[in-house]
């Protein structure tokens, strides 16, 4: 990303910013509600075209004609897996690629391979989005993102909507599913914890900005500014 | 799902296919203005066509298309090939020329249209001064002229045949009658006036019904003062080059209906209720030598009710079925668009909601002008009215779509035309189905004002019956109306079960624990 910037009428909503991210690293953006950290992702994934500056994935540029191109080498995960409620679980998974032609049983095959990998019973993927608990959905978003094999993926508070157990059994997989396939992870959380446990390194945001980037550790141990310590007493007690 | 709504679409469209009829036996279509005389004259020429016609011929009455102007224009625009017709109107008010006009110089005149003229019928309907029978016998009164010379009559006539500059005053001054007091009243007591002997003559249309009730005698026009109302049928001459039989055999009733035998039927009409075709039937046996069949008065409602759904019920559903269906065709689309370009949206929309507005009677007319009348004008006035529920709905359905669902579709790397195809269109079927759904059931209803502009359809039978004042036939077009919307409801509602995808049906489970 190079100097992206994003206004909403006069709102600021991201400031000039250059963030990179290394080959199957993982990068946690941290900050409270309104401070651009989803906006980013928006960007990455042009769904919102920035003011100025420029976003690679891949090395690729992203422009109105790659973008398709780069959107299927991002996986993409939201709150409660934003899936499609006409859709059963399996067709949601499936649906990019029964639109690229790919053979039934090669779709069949990794979509097996999937709910193995995320500790579904394939049953359970006959099942509508209505008839899923919140972590059966998010499980199944999760293998939608990663039905096409993409290089990179983009975690927009993947955890949001689930309770304490279900949200800690999720984290273990989710880190382990990661780990395990090497990729390359941008994720968006509001909890320094989980942004500690799933990131190898912490970007805290305000006011669409970059406040002080680095692992969890360099943070409170030298924080660049007050709101920096500030945001991490706050959540002091689960990261003891 | 997408394959289901497909296949919908397909259903109507085979509905549109069941119209193409151009091929095979010739269809003969008679036309008539709204009132009894006409539709009589229009069901007898109709059942001639049809035992005339070759094997397999279809003919139609499109029923009381409206007055002079509409129907004379149906026929040139060739939505009607036949109508019954006056030789006075065809000289006033179809070739603009004044005075008497005889029929071979009406018949030079329409061949230059494309039109023919038969002989006349053998009866004329134009004012006549009548008398009641008795008085006429006993006073020896047969024309005007005995009129003007006998003494002590006690006048009465309509107030307007008083104001009329070639009414009353005129009349007298040709036969000379003499000045003295004049009743004016209105033309429906006149009858009840003459029967009391209130009065002793009065005006009358020479065909009325009531001459038969009354028994009165119209006094003979021997100076030629009335100008000549003969009844003739114009046809349109392709007609007779597609179906010859049919139209020699219309032109073969030239001197089979007099004055007399007119009235009769009107009265058959107006007083004893029976049907125009089971008059213009037993008039066709009389003619034919056969005896009549039983005095066949009108059918029970229940009979009426699924005569009408037999006769109009294929008429009306393929308008509705028709406008619904290209409502949706072009609805859907307009409504996409409105959802992707804000600015063309508020317009549409708006627009839209202007023609909402308008009465549909006025907007079934409006389109007389450009498709002329008929089946054409009344499925594109059906059309506009089915467009705003279905835009709308579409409107509000794609509008309706959670912002995150929008963007997991476009984020996935959909093109644009797979998220609309695969997510927002599935997503928004609900409301968009309702909004076909809405439209169906008013097209339904209104379609019944079709009638009026000469389509057809339930609302032939409820026109009819408000010419006549005739409760049954109004609710034999109207219950079948009614039904048929229950019908469309329970279509759709069996549609919602099949077209909109299951994981929409389902009641959304809150939060289950793994």
């Amino acid at each position: 990303m190079e100097g992206i910037s994003k206004r909403y009428g006069d709102r600021l909503a991201v400031a000039p910013t250059t963030l990179t991210i290394g080959d199957r690293r993982s990068l946690a953006l941290v900050g409270p509600s309104g401070c651009g950290k989803s906006t980013i992702l928006r960007l990455v994934l042009g769904l919102l075209a920035p003011d100025a500056g420029r976003v690679f994935v891949g090395g690729v540029a992203v422009t109105p004609s790659t973008v398709i191109a780069v959107r299927r080498r991002i996986g993409y995960v939201i709150q409660e897996g934003g899936l499609f409620p006409h859709l059963s679980a399996a067709g949601n998974v499936t649906l990019l690629a029964r639109r690229l032609g790919w053979p039934a049983d090669r779709i069949a095959r990794r979509a097996e391979e999937l709910a193995a990998l995320v500790a579904l019973d394939s049953g359970i993927l006959r099942r509508y989005p209505a008839e899923l608990s919140g972590g059966q959905r998010q499980r199944v978003g999760i293998m939608r993102a990663l039905m096409l094999d993409p290089p990179v993926l983009l975690l927009d508070e993947p955890m949001g909507a689930l309770d304490p157990i279900v949200r800690a059994r999720l984290q273990i997989d989710l880190k382990r599913i990661v780990l395990s396939l090497g990729k390359t992870v941008l994720l968006v959380t509001h909890s320094l914890d989980e942004a500690a446990y799933l990131g190898d390194e912490v970007a805290l945001m305000r006011d669409g900005r970059v406040i002080q980037r680095g692992t969890l550790r360099e943070l409170a141990d030298a924080p660049a500014d007050p709101f920096v310590r500030e945001f991490i007493e706050a959540q002091r007690a689960p990261c003891a | 799902m997408r394959i289901a709504f497909a296949l919908f679409v397909a259903a109507f469209f085979v509905a549109l296919g069941a119209r193409a009829d151009d091929s095979g036996p010739p269809h003969i279509r008679i036309g008539s203005k709204r009132f009894t005389e006409s539709y009589i004259l229009a069901e007898i020429a109709a059942a001639t066509a049809r035992s005339a016609g070759p094997a397999g011929i279809e003919v139609s009455h499109e029923q009381g298309l409206g007055g002079t102007a509409l129907v004379y224009r149906a026929l040139q625009e060739g939505s009607i090939d036949v109508y019954p017709e006056y030789t006075g109107t065809i000289a006033e008010a179809v070739l603009h020329v004044p005075g008497r006009v005889d029929v071979p110089s009406l018949r030079r005149a329409l061949a230059q249209e494309g039109i023919g003229i038969t002989d006349p019928l053998g009866f004329e309907n134009t004012y006549g001064i009548a008398v009641l029978a008795k008085v006429a016998l006993d006073r020896h009164l047969e024309t005007i002229s005995d009129l003007a010379a006998a003494s002590a009559m006690k006048l009465g006539f309509s107030h307007e045949f008083l104001g009329r500059s070639d009414g009353f005053t005129a009349l007298a001054a040709r036969y000379g009658i003499a000045g003295g007091h004049v009743e004016a009243l209105d033309h429906g007591l006149a009858y009840e006036a003459l029967a009391r002997g209130a009065i002793d003559v009065t005006d009358v249309y020479s065909t009325d019904a009531q001459i038969e009730r009354y028994k009165l005698k119209v006094l003979a026009d021997d100076r030629g003062f009335f100008p000549s109302y003969q009844a003739v049928f114009l046809y349109r001459e392709d007609a007779a080059r597609r179906a010859p039989a049919a139209i020699r055999a219309i032109a073969a009733l030239s001197g089979a209906i007099d004055n007399p035998t007119m009235i009769g039927l009107n009265a058959r009409a107006e007083l004893d209720g029976q049907r125009f075709a089971s008059i213009a039937d037993a008039f066709l046996r009389s003619r034919s030598g056969r005896r009549a069949s039983a005095p066949d008065h009108r059918p029970s409602l229940v009979r009426g009710i699924v005569e009408t759904v037999r006769a109009e019920g294929p008429r009306h559903v393929r308008l509705v079925a028709l406008s619904v269906s290209l409502a949706t065709l072009v609805g859907i689309p307009i409504g996409i668009w409105a959802c992707w370009t804000r600015r063309v949206g508020r317009v549409v929309l708006a627009a839209t909601s202007v023609v909402q507005t308008i009465p549909s009677l006025a907007l079934l007319c409006f389109f007389i002008p450009l498709f002329g009348t008929g089946a054409v004008a009344a499925l594109a006035a059906l059309f506009l009215y089915a467009l705003l529920p279905i835009t709308r709905n579409t409107v509000a359905g794609l509008d309706a779509i959670p912002p995150a669902l929008r963007e997991s579709a476009a984020a996935l790397g959909l093109g644009r035309w797979a998220q609309l195809v695969r997510v927002e269109l599935p997503l928004a079927s609900r409301t968009i189905l309702a909004g076909i759904r809405t439209s169906a059931v008013i097209s339904v209803g209104t379609a019944t004002l079709a009638a009026f502009i000469g389509a057809g359809g339930f609302g032939a039978p409820i026109s009819t019956g408000l010419d006549l004042d005739d409760t049954q036939m109004i609710l034999e077009g109207a219950i079948p109306a009614a039904l048929l919307a229950l019908v469309v409801e329970a279509i759709f509602t069996a549609l919602d079960r099949t077209v909109i995808p299951e994981g929409l049906r389902l009641p959304a489970i809150t939060r289950l624990t793994e």
